[in-house]
């Protein structure tokens, strides 16, 4: 029941479009006794089913600029996978704080965000 | 498109990847914004594009997660049900609740997590 309830609002979080995995990782950390790794692993997981419908839905209206999307991709699977190859070797303890530094960089983001222009 | 543009462009993929590989999460905080000032794509399209760029690589890193044993099945399941649900409300709710208050909200407790998790 607990893990539904956390789920149910880090989607709210994500549906709003404010980013559920910075609520939903915290979230295991403090409250479960999951290591950083697996819960980073649960909401790379758990974004998939999530971004499928939303990108099917984006493609049919229209949305999505195809041409930008090719050198960002190739570039991010280089990314991706020595980011993801970097936190399966590191020390869950190092990973948690430096996600701790990345957190506090992106609730800064979020405290001063404008807003739509 | 220009070749200082796709330069930009590359650089910027990299980096967003790099950091959703590494924390699990963050790829779009990244890519959004970026690709709103290296373009001249408007707000809307730039969140519809980045959630295509970053499905391939979420799936990418998901697997080496997997390969690696963090990946809790059980687990998984119950927090996509309520996940699932929790964004249907979440953007039913985006039109009624001011953004700027849960924005702000939202990020204060961000900046207590963060700290609990570097002491």
């Amino acid at each position: 029941m607990f893990y539904i309830v956390v789920g149910l609002f880090s989607g709210i979080m994500g549906g709003m479009g404010i980013g559920g995995g910075t609520i939903l990782i915290p979230a295991l950390i403090i409250f479960t006794t999951l290591n950083q790794q697996q819960s980073q692993g649960l909401n790379l997981l758990c974004f998939i089913p999530a971004a499928i419908v939303a990108f099917i839905t984006h493609l049919k209206g229209g949305n999505i600029e195809t041409k930008f999307c090719i050198p960002l991709i190739i570039a991010g699977l280089l990314g991706a996978f020595l980011g993801a190859n970097m936190a399966i070797r590191i020390s869950s303890d190092l990973l948690r704080r430096l996600f701790g530094i990345f957190l506090f960089l992106m609730a800064l983001y979020e405290f001063f965000y404008k807003g739509k222009k | 498109m220009k070749k200082n543009i796709l330069f930009r462009l590359i650089l910027l993929g990299f980096f967003a990847g790099l950091v959703n590989g590494l924390f699990g999460s963050g790829g779009g905080t990244i890519l959004v914004p970026g690709m709103f000032f290296l373009t001249d794509m408007g707000q809307h399209k730039s969140h519809a594009t980045a959630i295509s760029i970053i499905l391939p690589l979420t799936i990418l890193s998901t697997y080496i997660y997997m390969q690696n044993g963090d990946i809790n099945w059980p687990i998984a399941i119950k927090i996509i049900c309520g996940s699932v649900i929790g964004a249907y409300i979440g953007a039913k709710l985006l039109n009624h609740i001011p953004g700027k208050i849960l924005r702000k909200s939202f990020a204060l407790f961000m900046l207590i997590a963060a700290i609990r998790m570097v002491f």
